[in-house]
């Protein structure tokens, strides 16, 4: 596998504008000849959608959802950063750059993160001027917070509902070339393959998820924003539909996969209430500002109600452990801390799978301090919410906490030009890997999701598609589209014809439970080696009993739920073999047996570099590749919280 | 909230049993109501979870599932749309289907799920219909024309608190389809007024605010939906909580628009090029 990063030359403050100098371009008569294939319509799909029809091209973009508002950005509730230094608090783009290197924990791609500082400050441009309705100050202008241990004050938002404003302003760009006609919008449409012509990415194939109708589409550039990959783990905060499939896919056809085992999981979520849970919610992190997390000191106490708990046999085993972070110790921390306490048998809460999942974080030290309508007004909707969920009140008991996956940092190998190793495939958004290393910041996904769809991708796509040039797009009915398209029809027929005994949904739990288990908050390689056994068995398994009802010629969603968890088996195993073959601990990537009294222990000499998995075929194991990571500006430093 | 719950799971937690009257439509038939019963239902379940478990028990059973629209199961997405027991999303209000828990029923309860009823959003299987119609408003006119890159810096526009926080009041709006499903006359107009009251107060939705509002309009008649005369159930379902004045606001701004229009109107066709 070749892996050129294409990295400019030249110090890193000037490689994107020099870059950009000598792209090439499409004459503007050009460019409407050109076909562009976007799949995704969260904040990077329908930003580059949106430009790309902006500048002319033809495009055709797709999304399983109903309509392209639906995408998960939406649910993204803290904010997004951006390097405008509103607050005279001494942030820079340079600053931006810093802490999510840093943040990262020396795993990201240094070109890129400095790149992605500097177009921060364009994006909140552009969503102001489409009406993104920000929080504001009295004097009118835009106001800032703290968010995610930053220094300074970068995060702009709009409620606890930054994601959904910023797509629905994506959305608005993409509805007005929509309704001009320049862009194609295809809903409940799901990609199942990628057609390789020549050795380059010429089109996809669907299929239509009301009619079942299974099509091929060219193009003479593919563009995937089709967001990550944390549903591997069954239950996460992840929206239903989010799947890995589009990506695994491309990887099946020679893309390389970056990175899988770098999973973000975040700290305060609700805990899982029953076997027959779908979804965690996330509770913002902002609550750990005024709660205090503890669980019982002894094991008898995890069943009584926490008021019948004196003082004295509480652990606050945060404040404990990490005494100048306390209750506000980082994402990664905080997460591991719970699942140790819970693991010793302390947790509280329901028994959920003959375990209590659960910590408790109190409120009732900041109310008697503050007064209850203090807390009232500070975090009103999340104890509404919490108790819409659980049924409890937060101001008479203390709220139950656990955590839960959110984010994945890894995703389809690309280079500086967002392109992958496939030639014609650009991958934008959450599902590249380049920009947030092994540990992605607060407020850091909204940014590379717009950055990439406004600011590169438009650039970059550009530049190769005046260098394939117009004679490059085939038709749907050259070989290599039937026969991808054959391959998709034959995988649906076998779904339905396999008269097994069990459902996709029982498959993805048992999945979840595995990778949760052996390749979440903390792994180890014994445990790694368990998994990839424990993932094949289930994987022979499930192609021999998986049961699919329902018919191919209308909306199936059990057809749809199967061909997801097959992908999402195959690609578990590829998560923990990353996993396996990290030797150390970096960001979310914690190996037990790599650390310092808890503190993650990265080994820079042997692993700062990117693992690039290649696919070798059904049922074969992928190979490693690397990707060094040249360091040119940054020093290699220790994150330390103690 | 009723607390007569006898049953306990293995996890010593409240179940139900329910008896559930479930609306089945394949493409190009009308559709009946099927009766299913479901038991251990534990009552921390959210509803969208307990159909997870109808769905199960019918696979177990060899039977087709009902198809039913979600995603995000947080509230925010707007995709799950279920009529339970005549309300949109469930008789709680200001929460989706998907945030509604079964420890808001009763047990041996019968419940009712339907799909939105609605001419514009025609059933494509069971419980999941098509909302198309709602992007076709958006893409009339539901924009401020921006193109990528011609943004000026984001200070240059000044707009008051007061005036941002009743833009995101009316942005809130999550295009789910409640407020035309729960109307006698399926109006979309709690839906339009929203975008258009986010928009049109806005210093950046200005020059466009006319022109909007008049195409987001027609669209919205052309689509099929019907025209407000006041019942105010949308409001009562709307799980975002948009009030009725927004269609007030809407109702202005059209009347605004068409005046101006009138006194614009040179007598002449219009010309191409605007």
């Amino acid at each position: 596998m070749k892996l050129d990063s294409k990295i400019p030359a030249g110090p890193v403050a000037d490689k994107w504008s020099n870059h950009k100098a000598k792209m090439r371009l499409v004459n503007p008569a050009n460019r409407r000849k050109y076909h562009v294939i976007v799949v995704g319509s969260g904040l990077a799909g329908s930003a580059a959608a949106a430009s790309f029809a902006e500048m002319g091209y033809e495009v055709s973009c797709f999304c399983y959802q109903d309509s392209p508002r639906r995408a998960h950005s939406i649910a993204a509730q803290g904010g997004i950063n951006a390097a405008k230094n509103y607050q005279n608090d001494g942030d820079s783009v340079r600053r931006l750059f810093l802490d999510t290197i840093k943040g990262g924990d020396y795993r990201a791609r240094e070109a890129n993160v400095y790149r992605l500082a500097q177009v921060s400050t364009s994006i909140i441009d552009q969503c102001v001027a489409q009406g993104v309705p920000f929080a504001r100050e009295y004097g009118g202008l835009l106001a800032n917070r703290s968010f995610g241990g930053a220094q300074v004050s970068r995060t702009f938002y709009a409620r606890g509902q930054t994601g959904q404003q910023l797509l629905l302003g994506a959305y608005s760009a993409l509805s007005r070339q929509i309704g001009a006609g320049t862009v194609k919008m295809y809903t409940r449409h799901e990609m199942l393959d990628l057609v390789l012509v020549g050795g380059q990415a010429k089109g996809i194939v669907t299929r239509d998820l009301v009619t079942g109708e299974i099509k091929a589409w060219a193009s003479d550039v593919v563009v995937l924003c089709t967001g990550g990959y944390g549903n591997v783990f069954y239950l996460s905060t992840n929206a239903q539909g989010c799947n890995v499939t589009a990506t695994y896919r491309a990887h099946r056809r020679g893309a390389g996969f970056a990175n899988p085992c770098y999973t973000q999981i975040h700290p305060t979520c609700i805990p899982v209430h029953g076997e027959d849970q779908s979804k965690l919610t996330l509770m913002s992190e902002s609550l750990r500002n005024d709660g205090r997390v503890w669980v019982p000191k002894d094991k008898a106490d995890c069943t009584k109600p926490a008021s019948e708990i004196p003082e004295e046999r509480r652990d606050y085993f945060l404040e404990r452990k990490y005494p100048s972070y306390g209750n506000l110790a980082p994402r990664d921390i905080a997460s591991r801390a719970a699942k140790e306490v819970c693991d010793e048998g302390r947790g509280v809460g329901q028994m959920v799978d003959g375990k209590r999942l659960g910590v408790y974080l109190d409120f009732s030290a900041a109310i008697k301090r503050l007064g209850e309508p203090a807390i009232r007004e500070r975090y009103g909707n999340l104890f509404d919410m919490y108790e819409n969920i659980t049924g409890e009140n937060a101001y008479r008991q203390p709220m139950r906490i656990f955590p839960a996956v959110h984010y994945t940092m890894g995703g389809l190998w690309v280079d500086y030009n967002l392109q992958s190793n496939i030639p014609g495939l650009f991958v934008g958004g959450e599902a590249n890997f380049s920009d947030h290393g092994a540990n992605r910041l607060g407020a850091s996904a909204l940014m590379q999701g717009l950055a990439d769809g406004y600011f590169v991708l438009p650039y970059t796509v550009t530049d190769y598609l005046a260098g394939v040039g117009l004679t490059g797009r085939p038709s749907v009915d050259a070989p290599e589209f039937k026969a991808v398209v054959k391959e998709v029809q034959d995988r649906t027929q076998w779904f339905l014809n396999n008269k097994g005994n069990r459902s996709a949904r029982s498959y993805h739990k048992a999945l979840g439970k595995i990778v949760w288990e052996k390749c979440g908050m903390a792994r180890d390689k014994a445990g790694l080696e368990g998994a990839i056994r424990d993932l094949q068995a289930l994987r022979a398994d499930f192609w021999k009993n998986i049961l699919v009802v329902g018919s191919g010629d209308q909306l199936a969603p059990e057809l749809e739920r199967a061909g997801r968890v097959a992908d999402f088996l195959d690609f578990g195993i590829m998560m923990c073999l990353d996993a396996l073959h990290r030797d150390e601990s970096c960001g979310g990537h914690f190996r037990t047996e790599y650390q310092d009294a808890g503190e993650a222990q990265r080994n820079d000499d042997k692993y700062a570099h990117v693992a690039v998995w290649a696919w070798q075929g059904d049922g074969q194991l992928p190979v490693r590749h690397t990707e060094p990571l040249v360091y040119e500006d940054v020093q290699f430093t220790t994150r330390s919280y103690k | 909230m009723v607390k007569e719950h006898d049953n306990l799971d293995s996890h010593g937690e409240q179940t139900l049993s329910l008896r559930l009257r479930v609306w089945r439509q394949s493409r190009g038939t009308t559709g009946h109501f099927e009766d299913h019963a479901l038991a251990a239902v534990p009552t921390s379940a959210s509803f969208l979870e307990m159909m997870d478990m109808l769905n199960e028990q019918l696979i177990k059973e060899g039977k087709d599932t009902f198809a039913f629209d979600h995603d995000c199961r947080e509230g925010i997405c707007g995709m799950c749309s279920m009529t339970i027991n005549g309300m949109p999303h469930g008789p709680l209000p200001g929460v989706t289907t998907c945030q509604l828990h079964m420890r808001n029923f009763r047990d041996g309860e019968m419940i009712t799920v339907e799909p939105w009823r609605a001419k514009a959003f025609p059933v494509i299987k069971d419980l999941a219909v098509n909302r198309s119609a709602f992007d076709k408003v958006i893409q009339a006119g539901g924009f401020i024309t921006v193109r990528t890159g011609s943004a000026t810096e984001a200070n240059n526009t000044l707009i008051p608190k007061p005036v941002a926080d009743e833009a995101m009041d009316a942005a809130e709006c999550i295009g789910c389809g409640a407020c035309v499903a729960s109307c006698k006359n399926g109006s979309a107009m709690l839906f339009v007024g929203a975008k258009i009251n986010h928009l049109n107060i806005l210093p950046q939705g200005q020059p466009e605010r006319e022109r909007r509002t008049l195409a987001m309009v027609k669209t919205m008649d052309d689509a099929g939906f019907g025209n407000c005369t006041n019942y105010g159930e949308c409001q009562a379902h709307c799980p975002k909580s948009i009030t009725l004045d927004v269609i007030a606001k809407l109702n202005r701004d059209y009347l605004r628009a068409r005046v101006k229009e009138f006194f614009s109107s040179t007598g002449k066709p219009r010309k191409g090029g605007d």
